[in-house]
């Protein structure tokens, strides 16, 4: 996955918290020929709703259809579109890295583990599982740094994002 | 007072207001067959559940009512799909009913189960699974709301078995009246009247341009629209244009009408919108049949665009005034602010312009050539005569292919909702069944079923339902023993190399056919038996008639803008060429 680009949209929904929602959802993009990047899906802090955030891949001439269909879907509460200089972004990454064959390195992991502040979950002899909330783009570069110790598994949730507050 | 689900079901459907119900009984929704024996609903019983959805949708398209379905589960459930779709791409307002398995038994894969709401998700505006007997009146009360206002379309609710069947316990519920403020949809927000301030900006456009063309879609007759368009374009004395779907929108007889645009449309509609510097696009969706190459579309026009579905605009062609809202209070508000800033005198010097529409109407009309004794029947001249000889609130249903673009061309249609065909999703077979569910809800109208010997095949088992029923629906059926409209792009697109289009003279021998079902049945092989047969099906009134026309097979519809071409390639008769 790489960082912001034109072509990418974060799009926030609440939607109805009920069986099938993200089904019609998703089945609109695949429909209409629009591509899914990521997604995060959980219920807002009133149970009845859900919030649906997506990254999505298009022009935004397109945009503007993607919005305006998944307005049609009756499940559909409410759309916002999060400008991304405008919006506070966040996303969780879990990973176990080698820790093993670094064993030379332990050291400059845990400097790394520091200097992202990310949190170890986990660990044995051979393997470090280590977790990071930040920035999509922070995750990137976490990601690339822990390449050089070895990558065992590694699993991304998908953004999630409100509105930056008023000044 | 305590009911069964099943009880609960037909019971709101009274209270909807429902007259009649277009279904077939199976395995699953027998619960509610129980309670239709004693309710004042009409029930029409079909012969294959497709036929039951587009008599739902002639039904809804004649009286502006949803019209409803109710099947079984599985096969009941896929067999109306195409019916859902086609409804879904014409905007026509449904409620189909579904029985479902019992929902402890849903994911089984148990006994004529299938995923109804998976599979009709995207041929539907919403579709239920309910899963409590409780829910039921307020989930059927949603379902005609939604069906009904906004861009209209059809709502699916699965029922399963368990909640109506008196004899499961989940089925008791305790009954209250279905009411709006039960309703709990709160991401639905139909709209209403549009902004004033894109209005004004809309008759702004309108004051200057010099060649301008009210576009009208079937939006129109949606919004009950069609004597504030005649308003319109009266007091500002603009051309209008009415597409496949708007037929009858705006009077053919009246002088400002154009007809139909699109692929099979006249010399002049086509022209005049591809020539335009601003067309005024209400309740239509520059469809694709509409617009012919959309970069080549009307390259000089401005577009004012209104729709009740954000959707549509700037979804083919971006407007320069896009308004949502409903056609009837835009249109109302439009001419409201026209007013305002002078009415018909503020209007531009359109002479020009009149006179050149004037000329093409002169020099290009929609023509045919008889046939020479001894040759097949022209259907054209068939739909002149019939034109002729109804009463002029005839309701003309037809199926897909040529017979569908001759009627629309060569019927004079001058009322709203007397043209009811398959638009978007051309589904061949739509024009027997519409026709019944048109007569259904229309029963002291004539109704007319156009339709093709190809069409006739798919869907003609309805007649026997018009039959026993006591429907006395009309059919007039081209026997040209072809898929004649791809016939018709074979010769001209696939240098005559005709694949599997020929479908014989003689068999099936549609006369016998249409007796078995119960059907008066005539044969005309001549023009001068033409008149004669038509005025004796105009007579009889006890019982379906089918009159065979044997039609030329290698006549072609024209004009024609090809596939994928400008509309400024039009192609004329040859006789115009």
């Amino acid at each position: 996955m790489t960082g912001q680009s034109s072509q990418f949209h974060t799009i926030v929904t609440t939607v109805e918290n009920k069986p099938g929602v993200l089904a019609r959802v998703a089945g609109l993009f695949a429909r209409r020929g629009f591509n899914i990047e990521s997604l995060a899906v959980a219920p807002t802090a009133d149970e009845r709703f859900s919030r649906i955030t997506f990254t999505v891949d298009v022009a935004s001439s397109r945009l503007d259809q993607v919005v305006k269909q998944l307005d049609k879907l009756i499940n559909v509460v409410e759309i916002r579109e999060l400008n991304p200089a405008e919006s506070v972004e966040r996303e969780l990454m879990l990973v176990t890295v080698d820790a093993d064959s670094a064993a030379g390195r332990r050291h400059e992991l845990l400097a790394l583990i520091d200097d992202f502040r990310a949190y170890v979950l986990d660990e044995n002899q051979s393997t470090m599982m280590l977790s990071l909330a930040a920035r999509p783009a922070r995750l990137d570069e976490f990601e690339e740094s822990l390449r050089d110790y070895g990558i065992v598994q590694l699993q991304r949730t998908g953004r999630v994002a409100l509105p930056a507050l008023a000044t | 007072m305590k009911l069964n689900g099943g009880q609960a079901l037909v019971k709101t459907l009274e209270r909807e207001g429902v007259e009649v119900v277009f279904g077939l009984p199976g395995g699953a929704i027998l619960p509610v067959y129980d309670p239709i024996i004693e309710s004042p609903i009409r029930h029409i019983l079909v012969r294959h559940e497709q036929g039951a959805g587009h008599m739902a949708e002639g039904y809804a398209q004649a009286t502006g009512r949803p019209g409803v379905v109710m099947i079984t589960s599985g096969p009941g459930a896929t067999n109306v799909v195409t019916a859902l779709c086609d409804a879904y791409m014409d905007s026509i307002p449904l409620v189909c009913i579904t029985g479902q398995v019992p929902y402890p038994a849903i994911g089984t894969d148990a006994f004529q189960e299938c995923d109804t709401t998976g599979i009709t998700m995207s041929v539907t505006k919403h579709n239920f699974l309910v899963t409590e007997a409780q829910d039921l009146p307020r989930i059927i009360h949603e379902a005609f709301h939604i069906a009904s206002t906004g861009r209209p379309g059809p709502v699916l609710v699965d029922v399963p078995k368990d909640i109506v069947d008196p004899t499961n316990a989940r089925s008791a519920m305790t009954w209250y009246e279905p009411t709006d403020d039960l309703m709990e949809l709160p991401g639905y927000r139909p709209v209403g009247a549009g902004d004033p301030e894109l209005v004004s900006a809309a008759a702004k456009l309108i004051c200057e341009a010099e060649r301008p063309v009210i576009y009208a879609g079937g939006g129109i007759l949606k919004a009950r629209a069609a004597s504030v368009l005649a308003e319109l374009a009266e007091l500002i004395d603009v051309p209008v244009v009415t597409t496949l779907m708007a037929r009858g929108a705006f009077p053919d007889s009246h002088e400002l009408c154009l007809g139909m645009p699109g692929m099979h449309g006249n010399y002049t509609a086509v022209t005049a919108m591809q020539r335009s510097d601003l067309l005024i696009a209400l309740g239509a969706r520059f469809d694709d049949r509409v617009t012919g190459r959309v970069d080549g579309f009307a390259p000089d026009a401005k577009i004012i665009h209104v729709d009740i579905d954000a959707a549509e605009l700037g979804k083919v062609r971006a407007p320069d005034v896009g308004i949502r809202g409903d056609c009837k209070l835009v249109i109302a508000e439009m001419i409201r602010a026209l007013r305002e800033c002078g009415g018909a005198s503020a209007q531009p010097d359109r002479r020009a312009w009149r006179s050149q529409i004037s000329g093409w109407q002169e020099r290009y009309p929609l023509v045919y050539e008889q046939s020479e004794p001894g040759e097949r029947l022209k259907a054209q001249y068939v739909l002149e005569v019939l034109r002729d000889a109804t009463p002029d609130d005839t309701i003309v249903t037809s199926g897909v292919g040529q017979h569908q673009m001759w009627t629309s061309q060569f019927w004079n249609f001058d009322h709203p909702y007397t043209w009811i065909n398959s638009g978007g999703l051309g589904t061949m077979g739509f024009s027997i069944p519409a026709a019944i569910g048109a007569k259904v809800g229309k029963p002291d109208r004539m109704v007319w079923a156009v339709d093709g010997d190809g069409c006739f095949q798919m869907t003609a088992q309805e007649l026997v339902t018009a039959s026993t029923e006591n429907i006395p629906i009309k059919v007039a059926l081209f026997n040209n023993a072809y898929l004649g409209m791809v016939r018709q792009w074979q010769e001209l697109f696939y240098e005559e190399r005709y694949s599997e289009v020929y479908l014989s003279y003689e068999v099936p021998d549609y006369v016998k056919w249409a007796e078995a079902m119960g059907c008066e049945a005539l044969r005309v092989e001549s023009p001068e038996e033409v008149a004669p047969a038509i005025a004796k099906a105009n007579e009889i009134n006890d019982r379906p008639v089918v009159v065979e026309f044997r039609s030329a097979a290698g006549e072609n519809v024209f004009p024609m803008v090809p596939a994928g071409r400008s509309n400024s390639e039009i192609v004329l008769d040859p006789s115009q060429r």
